[in-house]
């Protein structure tokens, strides 16, 4: 039993170790994929062969507020000769939080071959393992996308309402001071892209980076990531969760958490997020 | 509304001319090497949270030295190892508004970031590194002399 599989998840296979990829390099099945924060960093030295996701670049749509549509993921994958037995493994800064925002975005179009190295970025390198500033470049591929599916692990504001009226469960990932309003308000402060502070009524808050550990950005064992999600916001298993934060990328890290690591078959991430909730005219609003 | 300090306008013209996202990015990093952290002489860690940027996911704090003449000097401390875009931002705004006039610093507009980064940026990264733009400029405005000082803000 490999050490993540000792951890306890329900789904273990979408975690890889720093370790794995290294023995992964030249596997021709693989395609590393790197998505950051930090726009800079790819650019200062990444994984050799990793090739780079720019979540506002490649992932958005450019106009409307909205993700790339199946035509722009093909392109996008095609480019990054990505076939659709090609294995992905993301990574990135801030504990992954831009690669699981990634994965999530894929999951979408229903590319399940996928992973997370665990530990991401910061964990390679504290390893000291080889970075290269060389961008490789692949043969294009012929991927042909499905159409996206929003339906199962994305809500729409619409829906997040009928949640509310259905009491569904909801975490807001937020920092505190995000989730009470409060700095919203701070004078100096950058706006926040809305007009009011607060949660959505009854979300529970937890901070998203609650689920890894500081030191190497690995995930937390099964077990803590339950008296977390389980012991202090009462989740159960099988809960309708709708999970948010500003604009759903930190989210996504706790809808690969809850729906992965601890398997829980009913979790969305409501993308619109604070900055959509904060700035609708006439919804409920706690604070 | 008073125009920018002459060095920072020199870096932003120098950064014009490479519209090119892989060369800027490589500019970029490059001036994130000259990246020095704030003297041991002003500030130790535990760095004081009144000094740290709002809203800055890399954990950035700022300083503002006085100097002889009133103007200030601008110190900086990034926590985050891979804040290698907050690290590029606090060298150009070093070497651009340390020792300017302070009625020019206070008025720095928060979108200088997308003229140094472009539109590419993130919320949450965008947001962080306005936050320090808009403390340097808090910084000046405090020690401007009177009345109604500029506000900084998008232009």
């Amino acid at each position: 039993m490999s050490e993540i599989e000792s951890r306890g998840y329900v789904n273990p296979s979408v975690l890889v170790s720093t370790e794995w990829v290294s023995q992964h390099l030249q596997d021709p099945k693989i395609r590393i994929v790197e998505s950051n924060e930090d726009p800079l960093l790819y650019g200062t030295g990444h994984i050799p062969g990793a090739v780079e996701i720019d979540w506002t670049r490649d992932l958005n749509d450019q106009v409307r507020r909205d993700y790339l549509d199946h035509q722009g993921f093909s392109a996008l994958m095609r480019r990054l000769g990505i076939d659709k037995d090609t294995t992905i493994v993301f990574y990135g800064d801030r504990n992954n939080w831009w690669a699981t925002y990634a994965y999530w975005v894929f999951q979408l179009f229903g590319h399940d071959r996928a992973k997370i190295m665990d530990g991401g970025r910061i964990k390679w390198a504290q390893e000291n393992r080889p970075l290269s500033r060389e961008v490789p470049q692949y043969p294009p591929s012929e991927y042909q996308a499905p159409a996206r599916d929003d339906k199962k692990i994305r809500a729409y504001r619409q829906q997040v309402l009928d949640h509310l009226q259905a009491k569904g469960r909801l975490i807001d990932v937020r920092s505190p001071a995000e989730y009470t309003g409060e700095r919203l308000h701070m004078p100096e402060y950058p706006n926040e892209g809305a007009l009011r502070g607060g949660h959505i009524p009854g979300a529970a808050n937890v901070p998203w980076a609650r689920a890894v550990n500081p030191d190497d950005g690995t995930f937390k064992p099964a077990a803590d990531l339950k008296a977390i999600y389980e012991g202090e916001a009462h989740l159960s298993h099988d809960d309708d969760v709708v999970v948010y934060c500003r604009i759903g990328e930190r989210s996504s890290h706790t809808w690969f958490v809850l729906t992965h690591l601890l398997g829980y078959p009913r979790v969305r991430n409501y993308d619109g997020s604070w900055t959509e909730w904060g700035n609708l005219v006439g919804v409920p609003i706690e604070r | 509304m008073p125009e920018l300090p002459a060095k920072l306008e020199e870096t932003l013209e120098l950064l014009d001319l490479v519209p090119d996202r892989a060369e800027r990015i490589q500019l970029l990093i490059d001036i994130a090497d000259r990246f020095e952290e704030v003297p041991p002489r002003l500030a130790r860690r535990p760095f004081s949270p009144d000094h740290q940027v709002p809203a800055c996911e890399s954990e950035a704090y700022v300083w503002g030295e006085q100097r002889p003449d009133g103007t200030l000097d601008f110190h900086f401390a990034v926590e985050n190892p891979q804040g290698i875009s907050a690290k590029s931002l606090a060298v150009i705004l070093d070497e651009g508004l340390s020792g300017a006039p302070l009625d020019q610093v206070a008025a720095v507009p928060q979108d200088l970031v997308y003229r140094v980064f472009g539109r590419e940026l993130s919320m949450g990264k965008s947001m962080g590194l306005m936050g320090m733009v808009s403390m340097v400029a808090s910084m000046a405005r405090s020690r401007l002399p009177t009345g109604n000082p500029p506000l900084a803000g998008p232009r």
